[in-house]
């Protein structure tokens, strides 16, 4: 019985983290934010074997798990870096391998980190406003909303019979309009289909289920990193800061906000771990742990995002620390590919309750 | 990760699971007060290794080499067969590993076997009227006359001191030391003249602790378990084995499947609770909290059983997230009962399983008082888990 890391993973965790806080420090997260662009920062990330972590050596993949990749999602929440991770990663080669598309021209350019894939799934958790989407198998209308990594190349769009298909950035009646949002490390927009034309991978409900349940986990585990990120800097700043000639870090007010947010924090990494590995191992569990984990991780990181402000004072609240890069990555996580109460219902569902 | 526990154990835990089937029915209810039934059940299953299993032969145990492992998967199967583990309490629990760690030849010999089946119960004498939280201030005073202690002093809260046969005991022996130097660890026996045992009844109506008042009261010398003015260092090595037990996510995950079960009979204007979308949320919202909970005690298990990971903080939240969460587990069971949730005692026949919910939604907020407080367990979290400072201390006031 082992439940934790094994060394190479811990060894994948640190060379990425390693990578990320010499490449990919809070000036980038800034300049990316203004410009939207981050493709060096990715190609370094496809040069560490990340763009290709879970595909395989056939490929060109580093050909690892979904564990590992879990464990690389930690890392980026914890540098908010702006990646197109979760589609390009870890989503989309799921998506070819287990609809029997081994051998798909798209799996090559993923793992060198030259083609991106985007996310337009939400519709396929619960439609909001006026989107929606019609397909047939070969062709597409409607409309999708906050699209994640939007300035991808491709898109995997489910339909209303959930359908997973991939669709070309530039495809004929395709209309790409930029969603302004809160998270400014990530990039969001709407993709709406007038007849487009669309490769359909799959017509299995369960596999397109289970790739939601993955990019749930995936963003828990990016939640889980940006709140650790961001308990590691109160308690860091709580030490520096003096009031009343004492470290702020004295306070027991103080000390209870950062001991309540590590006891909240320290389980779901855990809970991720579970989840993660239970996408390799566990088929049967992962659709209730996934679901657990994402909400559960989404409410922990909440809090914790608002009581780290906190323990800054006025500065939290400020550009300046850029602490709430982090709080609006934890916020974005929290929404996409279903909020909490919603997917609490569908746990409460895959129980047969 | 590799979450399987290998053949060996799988054999074992046929092993465990053909002995509950055979002798399960044989075992009683009660675990707290060892009836006649209850000790030689706890002698059955001493005799299998179901209990008192890693304690050396020669002491009354089983022998065995400790093996976590083995020791889970008796703990998980009498558990899901809800058979009677045998008894518990302070004596087993505490006083055992501190004597195997601490106490002579001659003590081990003495109090181990008696206390391993039952026939000698303990209690566990530490806290004091104006020493709880800072339990190294406490007072009730122990002076060598000849070849005996002469303790005078009061303990309180003292659980199961009304029916234990012994105490174990905090005193201070050197008024003149460091306050934390100055403490030594007494054994006593509770029909020794002097001392007197007042009930006191908790918030559930049960008077389970006591307050207990010491005049002149005469222990032998050699009652004492290490040396003078070390009793602080041997209680600390035991209080944490109790941190570990108090909040333990496997019995909580026994309760939510009660809860569960609960939801789905109990109805509301003819809806059934589990349909009603706002208590199925807190329930969902219980259960993944329940989830993260026994997901970090794997770790832990692993940890143990591997000697590897990192995991002393995720070993320092257990009591604090275990016993908010139990409290506010039972709560839920309340509220979906509504105003049948207010039934208490026995002889409504509105009552609802006893009426354990409510029982153990102020027990479990006893626990999460006793045995250190959530505030003090987060003063140790952010001191000893994330290296913030002590607070200051003001000047003694006496
Ligand atoms: C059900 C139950 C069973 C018990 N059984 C036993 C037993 O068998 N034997 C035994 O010896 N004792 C027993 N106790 C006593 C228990 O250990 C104490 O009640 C506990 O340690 C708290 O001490 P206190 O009651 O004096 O509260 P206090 O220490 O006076 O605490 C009162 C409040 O002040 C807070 N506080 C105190 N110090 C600090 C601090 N430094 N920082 C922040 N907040 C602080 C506390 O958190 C609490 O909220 C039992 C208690 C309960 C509830």
């Amino acid at each position: 019985m082992d439940f934790g890391l094994s060394e190479e993973q811990t060894l994948l965790q640190d060379s990425v983290n390693r990578f990320l806080e010499a490449e990919a420090p809070l000036t980038r997260v800034r300049e990316f934010a203004e410009q939207q662009t981050s493709d060096d920062v990715w190609e370094g990330l496809a040069s560490l074997g990340v763009a290709g972590l879970t595909i395989g050596e056939s490929a060109g993949g580093v050909g690892l798990t979904a564990f590992d990749a879990a464990l690389v999602s930690e890392s980026l929440g914890y540098h908010t870096t702006p990646s197109p991770y979760v589609g390009s990663a870890v989503i989309a080669p799921m998506a070819l391998t287990r609809s029997g598309h081994e051998e798909h021209p798209l799996l090559g350019d993923l793992a060198a980190g030259t083609a991106t894939v985007g996310l337009a799934l939400n519709e396929a958790v619960a439609a909001r406003a006026d989107a929606g989407i019609n397909g047939n198998g070969e062709i597409l209308n409607g409309k999708a909303l906050y699209v994640h990594d939007f300035g991808a190349a491709n898109y995997l769009v489910a339909d209303q019979d959930q359908r997973l298909y991939l669709v070309d950035a530039g495809a004929h009646g395709l209309a790409r309009q930029p969603l302004a949002n809160i998270d400014q490390t990530r990039v969001s927009g709407a993709l709406e289909f007038r007849d487009t034309p669309a490769t359909c991978l799959s017509d299995d409900a369960d596999l397109l289920a289970t790739l939601i349940d993955v990019g749930r986990v995936m963003l828990a585990a990016d939640s889980l990193g940006a709140a650790q990120c961001m308990l590691d800097q109160a308690v860091a700043y709580a030490k520096e800061r003096e009031q009343f000639n004492r470290p702020i870090a004295s306070f027991q007010a103080v000390k209870h906000m950062c001991a309540e947010m590590a006891a909240a924090l320290e389980p779901c990494r855990a809970m991720v771990w579970y989840a993660a590995h239970a996408i390799d191992a566990a088929p049967d569990e992962i659709r209730v742990t996934a679901c657990h984990t994402k909400a559960h991780t989404s409410e922990v990181a909440t809090f914790v995002a608002k009581t780290a402000t906190e323990v800054h004072g006025g500065m939290g609240f400020t550009d300046l620390v850029g602490l709430h890069y982090w709080f609006k990555r934890i916020g974005y996580n929290r929404q996409m590919l279903g909020a909490p109460e919603l997917i609490r219902e569908e746990a409460a569902l895959a129980q047969g309750l | 990760m590799d979450l399987s526990y290998g053949p060996e154990y799988d054999a074992f835990r046929d092993e465990v699971r053909s002995f509950l089937t055979a002798r399960g029915a044989d075992a009683p209810q009660d675990r707290a007060k060892p009836s006649e039934n209850t000790r030689a059940w706890q002698r059955t299953l001493i005799e299998h290794g179901y209990a008192a299993r890693t304690i050396p032969k020669e002491y009354g145990g089983y022998g065995a080499e400790p093996d976590i492992l083995k020791s889970r998967i008796i703990a998980e199967e009498f558990a899901q067969a809800r058979v009677n583990r045998g008894l518990g309490g302070q004596g087993i629990a505490m006083l055992v590993p501190t004597l195997l760690e601490v106490g002579t030849e001659e003590q081990r010999q003495q109090f181990i076997p008696p206390t391993l089946t039952g026939e000698m119960t303990w209690c566990q004498g530490y806290s004091e009227p104006g020493a709880g939280s800072d339990l190294a201030s406490l007072r009730t005073s122990a002076v060598l006359d000849g070849d005996e202690w002469v303790i005078n002093g009061q303990k309180i809260w003292t659980s199961t001191a009304h029916i234990a046969d012994w105490m174990f005991a905090l005193v201070r022996t050197e008024p003149e030391a460091p306050k934390h130097q100055g403490i030594s660890f007494l054994l006593l026996r509770m029909d020794t003249p002097g001392i007197e045992v007042r009930p006191l009844v908790d918030m559930t109506g049960t008077a389970n602790f006591n307050e207990v008042f010491f005049t002149d009261v005469r222990v032998p010398k050699g009652q004492i378990v290490g040396n003078r003015g070390e009793g602080w260092q041997v209680a600390n090595a035991i209080l944490r084995h109790e941190r570990d037990s108090l909040g333990d996510p496997n019995a909580t995950l026994t309760r939510l499947n009660a809860l569960t079960e609960l939801m789905k009979t109990e109805t509301m204007g003819g809806q059934r609770l589990i349909d009603h979308p706002t208590y199925r949320d807190r329930l969902m919202r219980i259960q993944g909290r329940v989830m993260a909970m026994r997901f970090n005690d794997m770790r832990i298990l692993s940890s143990n059983i591997n000697k590897s990971g990192d995991t002393a903080l995720a070993r320092m939240v257990v009591k604090l997230q275990g016993t908010e969460l139990r409290h506010d587990l039972e709560a839920l069971g309340i509220d979906v009962m509504g105003e049948l949730g207010l039934g208490y005692g026995k002889d409504n026949p509105y009552v609802r399983d006893g009426g354990s919910w409510q029982f153990h939604y102020m027990f479990y907020l006893g626990l999460i008082i006793g045995g250190g407080t959530s505030q003090i367990q987060k003063n140790i979290i952010s001191e000893r888990g994330l290296g913030m400072p002590k607070e200051p201390k003001l000047p003694a006031t006496r």
